[in-house]
Parts: structure tokens; C-alpha cells; sequence
């Protein structure tokens, strides 16, 4: 099967050497930063975690959001979603390759990356998330394979390949709670000290992931005429719009337990993020923006009429992958760290190396999900055809 | 019998991939750099009566590094700093401390040995390397 | 595709698959399991031993002078540049506000020397530190006399332990250190860049029977340092007889510092 992603049109060339160029700059700029320290990126003393791990955060929801697909096609026989899972599951490889990337590239040491599994930590949440993520990333590369050759054969999915379907849907959920963990278990950062983080974290990955690859799909209808029917279309914009306000939801719980309890420390963060702290308020503007972008995706996403509207639809996504991203790919985990424990603000902007190494990542990503859905559309044709 | 499909390919790329592999074998071939020679003549070593180290030279040439991992650990987890040596006097578990007290002469001792097989040991990048004279 | 070729190719990957696990694995691949250590080590004989070590800083002692000659001891003692940019800063004791040093005691009306008056701080050696309870390599852990160590060989430069850490005492190598050093003491080593470093009441002058560098350098009793678990210490005395607060106790952190105000 691997061959059919090596004949594509000249367009397909083109991306794939445009993304190989934005690769070769990212990793010029780790070379840098590997010889010159992290002191090349914006991070400090008091910011200690920013861009990069704020990507993984991110990344490891849409890595989970394949789930919502899968489980309703599996569990509840939602038969439109058939042709569809598989872009998950390839979708989930990939932004589980750039979570390992975005914390490979944060390690101070990287060449002492294994000392993880040499003195293994059970007590240390970054032990349990390292194994999720790569027990996710096999079952992932696992499944998706073994469909695809089922299909290119014309066969039914083997028994053992829907077994580790079916365990890899709580393990979608694991990868996100455990992620959150990362954060909502420690004592004195009040902004991420809350029992809701893991809820808040999958509400938005079960709306921004599929959102993306809602995109993704409009995108390849058209581009490839990939065949999926509207009635899968529609259905997937239902989920992302309820998780959506769930997701709002939770954030407004979060608004109200800092704001009315009047507890200093919980207000602090959230002050600085949309209002500014001592004068400090470089993120204000983003949160806005992010604010106000949830509120038109759902104004598009929730009246039926608009969310079928093939027009508004991408336009709608388009929001809502920024509105979540502002959210939780900025804000989230730079805001935990203000003010700082001893009560200063120092704020935080990522560098050029910082963006670049990140975008290199980023293009990795687009790379490997090119290359795996040039490989399941093509079997998919083929399949078409021969029936 | 199985039929191998685009033979020539294959085979082309699986001699190109064999010669990339083996370059710095036959790229250096016939180039050898003759095997260093340690100096021991440094000062301390020159007064002491039995000209001993830590462990049997034997053991150090092989795992001198082995032995500086067990003694980092057990110095910097255990609060265990002394441990006999083969002599059964007890000493000072310390790179820095022990072992250059003898060896001052980095260059002629670590150095050439390291550069020779090309390993870098970065336990020079946070411990302070003595003051050589020369 | 061919069906043999594929078999044949699925063999030769399980065969070296199979290679690659069992060869290391029979060699004692697992280090940290069976972690050897030379025969006969011990503590040096003067080393110092408690139960658990703490510190009580006088606040009412220190004169500008006095705490800024703790800080450079420190500095002194352990090769800790002071950093051209302040978001890189290395810190393992310093002064801060009072309000910053307890934001929440920071009352309307408070004595005027303790609103003049800087507050040295340092890390905690918690005895439940969140530090060690993230570290995913035990590079840094707890030792039974309550100090909370770095091991600087195996820090992978996470930085979790920077996030977890309520009092802000850690501090993280973001180039090579030795390029901010003017002299360096050869008997300490540097850190290297990509580690994590903090105060660690002075565990190598410990091991040799002196007292923590700061403590050392106080010429009135400013700080104390002594076994919080045994009653006939110092610090014990001092700490039954004196009010003394710590840095926020509501964490259950149960910092190891305490401050007589």
C-alpha cells in the first residue's frame, strides 16, 4: 500500500517539498537552540513551559478526537461514519508524532530522553502520559493499517484488529485526562489547580479535533473528490457543535469559582488574561479575540440551517479552531505561570527559533497525514472501483 | 521460489545503501592512527611509594567508567562519599577530588585516550577540570 | 502484492525485532533495577546527620549587609553566575518583599520594618515536596534526612518540577552558566545547560561537617540551621519558644524553612 503515496499529481510534489522545505528550516533552528541552550526561546525563570508544551497540550486533543468517530461507528453502528474512521485514526498518528516532537524539542537535556524509561517514575504524571501517548500512537498505526489492507482486500475487519478498536476508544480519553493531569495536580498554580481540567480539555479537543478534520475532509471532497455523504458531513457537525458548548461551558464554571469565591489567587490569572495584571496584559487581546471567534463559531454552528449551509460551515470551523486554539494552544499554560508564586508578573512571547522549530513540527505533521491519506484515499477509489 | 520485483532497483539501492554505511571503514582504511600512550608522570604519582591506583589497572583501563557511574550515584543519592580502595584505604569518591588528584595531567591522560576512540564524556561541562602547568 | 514476498518480509521484521529486544535485555539492560554500588561505601566520619534538617531565618537580624553577604556566599560556594538577563536568572537564595515572600500575610498595617525590611528566601526542602513527587526520572528525590536534592546527571531539563514548585525556588540553566561566571571555586562543580538547579542546605558541606555557606557566613545568628526532629537542637528550642510562620503552609508542602517575624 505504501506505493500508492509515492504517484501523486505535481501539485502533491509540490506540497510535499514545500513541507519538506519548512522541515529542513525547523530543524536548522533546533540546532541552534540545541547548542545554545533554551535561552533562544521566550521561556524564563518564571515561565517556565510556553509555546511547545502549550502545542502539545493542544495536539494531544485532536490526537484523542479520532475517538469521535470510532465510537460511534463501533458502538453505535452509526454506519455513514464507515468511511471516515480511518482519517481519525491517520489523523491521530500524526498529532501524536508532534506531541513527542513538542516535548522533545522542550527537554533541556534531549539526549537523556530514555533516563524516562531507565528509572521509570510511577508517582510522576510525565511517566503515565509517555505511555498513554505511545500505547495511543501504536494502537493507532495498528488499526488503521490493518482496515485499510481489509480494505484493499475487500474483507471484514479482523476480530483481534476490533478488539484493539474497542480499547483504543477509553485510551483515547486516557491520553487527554492524563495530559491534564499534567497540569490540575499541582499545588500553588490555582489557575490550573481544578477538578474540571480533564472535562475542560476533552470538551475541547471533542470540538476542535473534529473540526479540523471536518476541514479536512470539505477540503479533499473537493480537491480529490473523495466521496463521504452529507449525512456523515452533517452528523460530525452536530458533535463538534455540542462539545463546543460544552466547552464554553466549563470555561464559564471556571469564570464563575474564581469570581465569586473572590479568592485572589484564582482571580489573578484570569485577570491578567483578559484584562491585564500590573500593567501587564500582552495576551489580552488574543483572549478577546478568542472570545469573541467562539461566540460567531456557535452563532453559525447551533441554528441548523446555517451549521447545513456548506458555505458558513468552513467558515464556522475556521473560528472555532482558532477560538480553541488561542484558548488552549496560548493561553492556557502561559497563563498558569502568572503571576508568579512570589506574586511578580514576567510575561511571555515565543522567539522566531521558537515559532520556526514549531512549525517545522507542525509541517512533520502535515507531512506524515499527507502521505497516510494519500494512502487511504487511493485505497478507497481502488475499492470503489472494483465493486 | 519467490520472484523478486524490480530487481535492479532494489539491488542498486541496497549496494548504494551498503557503501554509506561502510564509508568511514573504507574511507579510513590503511589510516589508522597508532593507539596512544598514557603518561603517569605526574607529580603526585611520582612521589607516591607503591604506585597504585583506585582499582587494578586492568579493571580501570576496561571500566573506569562504570566505576565513576556507581560513584556518582553513590555519592550523590546514597550520601555515601568514601569507599575503600584496593589497598583498603578508604577515599574520597571524586572525580575531581581523587582520581585528578594523581592524573592532573587531563590532556595527556583523558584526552588523547577519548579523542583516540572518539567519545566525548561531558563530566567536564559541570566539573572543573584541574590547572595544568604546561 | 505478492503474498510470500509480504510473509517472507514480515519474518525477516519479527526475526530482527526479536534481536533487537532480547540481545540488550540479556545483558542487564534495566540499570536502575540493580544499581551496584562500591563495596565498603560509607558517609564520610564527620559528616553531620539529623532527622530532618531546618532552617529558621531571623528576618529582624538581617541588614542589607548581612543578607546580601548570605547571598554571595551562596553564590561563592556553589558557582551560581549572576545572569545579564533576569528571566534566565539562577537564584538558591535571595531577597524578596515581604509581600512578595507571603503575599497572603501582606496586611494593611504591618510593622514598617518588616514593610523595609527584604526577606531572604531559598528552597524549602519541603517534607512533601511537589518537586520530587513530579520528576519523571527521580532526578530530583528526597533523601531521609529531609534534603531534596538534585541529581544533576540525570536531569532531563523538564522542567515539571519548575511548574510544581509553589515558592518558585528553582531555577532552570537556559545557556551554559559558565559563560556569566567570573571565577569559578574548582572543589564545586557548574551545572551544565538544560538542568534544573536549586538550594540544597549545602549537602556537600554537610557531608564534611560544616554548616550550609549561608549559615557560615552569618555573623549574629541570623540563620539557623539545625535537626527539627530532635528537641534538644537549636532550631528546636528556638522554634517551641518563638512565634514563627512559614511560606504558605496551606499547600501541605510543610516547607522547612521557618521565618521568626
Amino acid at each position: 500500500m505504501l506505493d500508492k503515496a509515492i504517484s501523486g499529481s505535481r501539485t502533491y510534489y509540490m506540497w510535499l517539498a514545500g513541507l519538506l522545505g519548512v522541515i529542513g528550516v525547523g530543524f536548522g533552528c533546533y540546532l541552534y537552540q540545541l547548542t545554545n541552550g533554551l535561552g533562544v526561546t521566550g521561556l524564563s525563570r518564571d515561565v517556565s513551559w510556553g509555546f511547545y508544551i502549550a502545542q502539545l497540550t493542544y495536539l494531544v486533543g485532536v490526537a484523542a478526537s479520532g475517538v469521535m468517530l470510532v465510537l460511534p461507528y463501533y458502538l453505535h453502528n452509526h454506519k455513514v461514519f464507515g468511511k471516515i474512521t480511518i482519517l481519525g485514526e491517520f489523523m491521530a498518528v500524526a498529532a501524536i508524532m508532534m506531541c513527542g516532537l513538542f516535548v522533545l524539542v522542550d527537554l533541556g537535556q534531549p539526549m537523556r530522553a530514555l533516563n524516562i524509561i531507565l528509572y521509570p517514575t510511577p508517582n510522576s504524571i510525565l511517566f503515565w502520559d509517555m505511555l498513554v501517548l505511545n500505547g495511543y500512537l501504536l494502537l493507532n498505526l495498528v488499526i488503521g493499517w490493518s482496515v485499510l489492507q481489509a480494505e484493499t482486500k475487500g474483507d471484514t475487519v479482523e476480530k483481534w484488529v476490533k478488539v484493539l478498536i474497542y480499547i483504543s476508544i477509553p485510551f483515547a480519553i486516557s491520553i487527554h485526562t492524563v495530559t491534564a493531569f499534567l497540569y490540575a495536580g499541582l499545588p500553588g498554580r490555582h489557575f490550573w489547580l481544578t477538578a474540571i481540567m480533564a472535562a475542560r480539555f476533552l470538551s475541547s479537543a471533542f470540538c476542535a479535533g473534529p473540526a479540523i478534520l471536518l476541514l479536512i475532509i470539505l477540503f479533499l471532497r473537493k480537491a480529490v473528490k473523495f466521496e463521504v455523504k452529507d449525512e456523515a458531513v452533517r452528523s460530525l457537525a452536530v458533535i463538534i457543535t455540542y462539545a463546543m458548548i460544552i466547552n464554553i461551558f466549563f470555561l464559564g464554571l471556571e469564570f464563575f469559582t474564581a469570581f465569586y469565591s473572590q479568592i485572589p489567587g484564582h482571580m489573578h490569572s484570569f485577570i491578567y488574561l483578559y484584562k491585564g495584571l500590573d500593567g501587564h496584559g500582552k495576551l489580552v487581546p488574543w483572549m478577546w479575540a478568542s472570545s469573541i471567534l467562539a461566540v460567531f463559531c456557535l452563532a453559525l454552528l447551533i441554528p441548523p440551517r446555517f451549521r447545513r449551509n456548506e458555505k458558513l460551515l468552513p467558515v464556522a470551523l475556521v473560528s472555532l479552531v482558532a477560538a480553541t486554539w488561542i484558548d488552549k494552544g496560548l493561553g492556557l499554560v502561559v497563563a498558569g505561570f502568572i503571576p508568579n508564586p512570589l506574586d511578580h508578573v514576567t510575561e511571555y512571547a515565543p522567539t522566531l527559533p521558537e515559532l520556526a522549530i514549531s512549525l517545522g513540527i507542525y509541517a512533520i505533521g502535515a507531512l506524515v497525514v499527507t502521505v497516510l491519506y494519500k494512502i487511504a484515499v487511493e485505497v478507497k477509489k481502488d475499492a470503489l472501483d472494483h465493486h | 521460489m519467490m520472484k523478486l520485483y524490480n530487481g535492479k532497483i532494489i539491488l542498486l539501492g541496497l549496494a548504494v545503501f551498503v557503501g554509506i554505511v561502510t564509508f568511514p571503514f573504507w574511507f579510513n582504511m590503511g589510516k589508522a592512527a597508532p593507539a596512544p600512550v598514557l603518561k603517569l608522570d605526574t607529580p603526585v604519582i611520582a612521589k607516591m611509594p607503591v604506585k597504585q591506583c583506585v582499582r587494578p589497572t586492568a579493571f580501570m583501563k576496561a571500566g573506569h567508567m562504570q566505576l565513576l557511574n556507581q560513584w556518582r550515584d553513590t555519592v550523590v543519592r546514597d550520601n555515601n562519599r568514601v569507599a575503600p580502595d584496593q589497598a583498603g584505604v578508604m577515599r574520597e569518591m571524586s572525580l575531581s577530588n581523587t582520581c585528578m588528584e594523581c592524573h592532573s595531567n587531563k590532556t595527556e591522560f583523558c584526552d588523547k585516550c577519548h579523542n583516540y576512540v572518539s567519545v566525548a564524556p561531558y563530566c567536564w561541562n559541570c566539573h572543573i577540570q584541574p590547572k595544568e602547568n604546561s | 502484492m505478492d503474498k510470500t514476498r509480504r510473509n517472507f518480509l514480515k519474518v525477516v521484521g519479527l526475526a530482527a525485532a526479536a534481536g533487537l529486544v532480547l540481545k540488550p535485555a540479556g545483558k542487564g539492560f534495566a540499570m536502575d533495577l540493580v544499581r551496584r554500588v562500591p563495596e565498603g561505601a560509607a558517609p564520610t566520619d564527620k559528616a553531620l546527620k539529623a532527622g530532618r534538617w531546618a532552617m529558621v531565618v531571623d528576618t529582624k537580624k538581617f541588614t542589607d549587609a548581612s543578607r546580601e553577604a548570605v547571598m554571595e556566599a551562596c553564590r561563592k560556594a556553589h558557582n551560581i553566575p549572576v545572569m545579564r538577563d533576569p528571566r534566565h536568572a539562577l537564584k538558591w537564595i535571595w531577597d524578596e518583599n515581604y509581600e512578595n515572600a507571603f503575599p497572603e500575610q501582606m496586611n494593611e498595617h504591618i510593622p514598617e520594618y518588616q514593610k523595609k525590611n527584604k526577606v531572604l528566601v531559598m528552597c524549602n526542602n519541603c517534607a512533601n515536596p511537589a518537586c520530587v513527587r513530579v520528576c519523571p526520572t527521580k532526578a530530583t528525590f528526597k533523601r531521609p534526612d529531609g534534603i531534596v536534592m538534585m541529581d544533576y546527571h540525570r536531569c532531563i531539563g523538564c522542567r515539571f518540577c519548575m511548574a510544581a514548585c509553589p515558592y518558585g525556588s528553582r531555577s532552570f540553566n537556559f545557556e551554559d552558566p559558565r559563560k556569566s561566571l567570573t571565577e569559578i571555586d574548582p572543589s564545586y562543580p557548574t551545572r551544565t545547560k538544560g538542568v534544573v538547579e536549586k538550594c540544597n542546605f549545602c549537602a556537600e558541606r554537610l557531608a564534611r561537617g560544616m554548616q550550609p555557606a549561608c549559615v557560615a557566613a552569618c555573623r549574629n545568628k541570623e540563620l539557623i540551621f539545625g535537626d527539627a526532629t530532635d528537641p534538644k537542637s537549636e532550631v528546636s528550642r528556638i522554634l517551641d519558644e518563638r512565634f514563627n510562620i512559614r511560606r504558605r503552609p496551606e499547600l501541605g508542602t510543610q516547607p522547612q524553612v521557618y521565618y521568626l517575624t
